[in-house]
This record gives C-alpha cells, structure tokens and sequence, in this order.
C-alpha cells in the first residue's frame, strides 16, 4: 500500500518505510529462499562435481527409478516422477489461487485452495516415500568388488537383468548375523544378505547363460557387459553381496549415486514436509478467521512464497536426478 | 488490493489475461505442457539429439534450458516477482543469477579434470 508524500516525509527517520515496496515478513522470506536457494545449488552442483567425475560409469536413472504404483514387473522409467512433479506443480497451483482469493477477502475460498495445497502437498511426501522404499529395497542384487565396483548379472540369451535369487545355489552354512550379545559386546552387525558371495558366484560359474555387467558406460551410454570369460575373471574378485542401496552400499552403481539421492531429495522431501505443517497451522488460522480479523490476508502470501520454492527446487531435482 | 496490482501478459505481452486467476491457470497449462515435453524427450530419447555439445548431449542441454524456462515463469508468476520493483526483483535475481553459474563453472570444470586425470592417468580404481 503506498503512503501518501506527507506520510513519507513524516516516517522517512522514525520507521514506516516500507523498503522495495514489500512488508518486512515477505522481505524476510525472500531473504531465506534466496539464501535456501544457495544452499540447494550447491548440493546440486556438488551432485554434478560427482557426476562429471565419474561421467563414464553413472548410474542409469532410467534403470534406477522403474516402479509405479499398481503396475509390478512392468518397467516404467520416468512415469511415477513425472506424476510427482504434476502433483507438485498443481499444488503451487492451488497455492497461488489460495493467495488470489486472499486478496479478495474470500475467506471460503482460501479456505478450500490451503485444503487442495495440503493434500498435494501430503500425496507428495507420500510418494517420495514409497520412491525411497523401492530404492532403499531395490530389485536384482549385485556384487559388490573390493574396489567398490558393482557387477550386475545379464542373461545372455535374451540381455535382460537376471536377480541374484534365481541362480543363486543354497549352500548349508552356520553363518549368523553377529550381534552384541552372542560375541564381543562392542561388536555388531545389520541383517545379512539373503545370499552369501559364495552362493552368488557358484551359481553364476554353473549357469553358463549368465554374463556381468559393470559400471563403465561404452559409447552408447549404455553399461558395458564381459564376455563369459572375462565375466569369470571379474566375479572372483567379488567380497559382497548388495541388495538395494543405503548410504555405504548401493546396487545399482557408484555408491555416490545413492548418497546424493538421499540426501538432495530428502532434503527436499524435508522442506516439502516442514511445508506442509506451515500450510496446515496458516489453514487452521484461516479457518478461526486469524486474517479475517487481521484485515489481510498476508501470511498466506508468505508460506505461498516458500511452497513455490519448494515447487522451484522440486523442478531442479527432477531434471539433475531423472532426466539428465 | 484491486485487480490492476497484478502485470497480466506473459511472453513479452504475447498473451494478455484477462484475470489474475485466468493468468494462474494460462501459467500451469504452459508448465504442464513443458513438463510434458521433458517427459516425452525423456522417454523416447531421440537419436538426432544424442549427439554432443560443449561435452555434454543435446538432450541435456534442452531439458536444462526447459528446466530454466518452468523455473522463470514459478518465479514470476507464481511468486509474483513479475509484480515487485525492479530493485527487488534484482535484488533477487541478481545474486543467484552470478553465484550459481560460478559455482557450477569452478566445480565442473574441477571434476572434469579429475575425470581426465583419473581416466588417462591411474587405472587402479578399476578392480
């Protein structure tokens, strides 16, 4: 709201001014989400500073990312995010209309788009969730080599990735997993894997079907697969078996991979959680008539700021994680 | 707040909105329409497209470039920027738009000399 001349005259040493024509709440926040935006890129760009680093042996996102809800065993790459991005998108859309309405006065209306912005926002989390389950479960198992390369499994015939379940051999052991109580207290163990390396390897020397595929990308982009023989040199060197990804071990190529999409996208997944519980408090404070009483309808504006952010950072992570 | 407090046009005043909310929707239609776009590319992965630029392929630098374009119109219109002064939509811009490609520039630019001293050099890691 512009004050008139004399006003300005009168406030211009003691306060009132109001800087760049925007309130002090809506300049704070954009302080964060400028300097929000600073924190993001640099993950991002630390994500790239991977990447470039190890440019001929990245994952595959389309590889990677291959699940959508309802639909198993089907490869659809790309699918589920694309529909996590509209969602996300349309409840910046919503936002933005809650915003509108706010300038209107229209307690109703603000009301029910917050209500449309909450639960996109939630369908949202919600989804980056089950993304982490089917990554951190994952699908074929690998072999993990003393130098921290992975060794997926092909079938000759017909090149598809075999799991490690169906040509493993079963070979009687005592092996448990180590915990406190039945050694040395300070000594422990996570689960074991489901398949020991040398069950894996024995079952890959018998099946004669079987080729590995490693990291390294040949031309094409596509991951290089041995020949037979050079694929019974490589598994001898074999010292794990790793099923899914978690921050040390990851199935499906660099170990980097994994870290950065754990800590970026749960770093998003944070900001559209905390998001989410702002938008919720603002709802019910719309809901008693907080701004009502207020006169404006400003703080909708404010968390509209951070939930388009929110929206922005999303549209970055998709490109660098999925698309690139 | 009345209605005039709102710029109406997108694309250099190509296309006029009638209405704030008209403007919202007209906005989510063109990112839905360049999200469709990356997905699509994304998919399909046209040969033509594979071929490479500035050490990087083409499709890349599309999604990148529409990337840019779907983060311009959040920002200006979802965020309102295209309603601010101009001093505080430099004020915004302006520090994002010199740090980040610096940013981006030393970093890669570092990586990819440790790709290529790695590469050429130190055949070890692979074992």
């Amino acid at each position: 709201m512009e004050l008139t001349a004399a006003e300005k005259e009168a406030n211009l040493w003691s306060g009132g001014q109001r800087p760049l024509n925007g309130s002090y709440g809506k300049l704070m926040m954009w302080f964060f989400i400028v300097s929000d935006a600073l924190t993001f890129s640099g993950f991002l760009v630390s994500y790239g500073f991977s990447r470039f680093k190890n440019i001929d042996s990245w994952p595959i996102a389309d590889e990677v990312f291959t699940h959508f809800p309802f639909l198993h065993g089907i490869d659809a790459p790309m699918y589920y995010v694309a529909l996590m991005t509209f969602i996300l998108i349309f409840s910046s859309v919503t936002m933005v209309l809650a915003v509108d309405a706010g300038h209107h006065m229209n307690k109703s209306k603000v009301t029910f788009y917050m209500l449309l912005t909450i639960i996109g926002g939630a369908v949202f989390v919600g989804s980056q969730a089950w993304e982490w389950k089917n990554f951190i479960k994952g699908e074929y198992g690998a072999l993990e080599t003393k130098g921290g390369q992975i060794l997926q499994f092909i079938n000759a015939d017909n090149g598809e990735r075999v799991p490690i379940g169906d040509f493993s051999i079963s070979i009687p052991t005592e092996r448990s997993a180590h915990k406190g109580s039945n050694g040395l207290w300070y000594k422990s163990e996570g689960a074991l894997t489901s398949y020991s390396v040398n069950e894996v390897v024995e079952g890959f020397q018998v099946n004669k079907n079987l080729l590995i595929r490693i990291e390294k990308l040949d031309k094409n982009g596509q991951k290089i697969i041995l020949t037979r023989d050079d694929s019974l040199d490589k598994v001898e060197n074999a010292v794990a078996v790793v099923e899914g990804a978690n921050l040390i071990h990851n199935e499906y190529g660099n170990r980097l991979f994994a870290d950065f999409f754990f800590f970026i996208t749960g770093f998003h997944g944070f900001h559209v959680f905390s998001g989410v519980v702002i938008n919720v408090i603002i709802f019910f404070n719309v809901i008693i008539g907080t701004y009502e009483r207020r006169g404006h309808y400003e703080m909708v504006e404010k968390v509209g700021l951070y939930w388009h952010f929110v929206d922005l950072v999303w549209v970055f992570v998709f490109t660098f994680f999925y698309l690139v | 707040m009345a209605e005039d407090f709102h710029k109406l046009a997108i694309f250099r005043g190509l296309l006029k909105f009638k209405s704030n909310v008209q403007k919202i929707w007209g906005v989510l239609i063109f990112l839905s329409i360049v999200t469709t776009i990356e997905v699509v590319l994304g998919i399909v992965k046209p040969e033509f497209l594979l071929s490479y630029f500035l050490n990087m392929k083409l499709l890349n630098w599309i999604f990148i470039i529409l990337t840019l374009v779907k983060a311009y119109y959040i920002a200006w219109d979802f965020m309102h920027i295209r309603d601010e002064k101009g001093s505080l939509q430099g004020a915004i811009v302006l520090p994002l738009i010199i740090l980040i490609p610096y940013l981006i520039f030393i970093l890669v630019l570092e990586a990819d000399y440790i790709f290529d001293v790695m590469n050429s050099g130190f055949q070890s890691w692979n074992f």
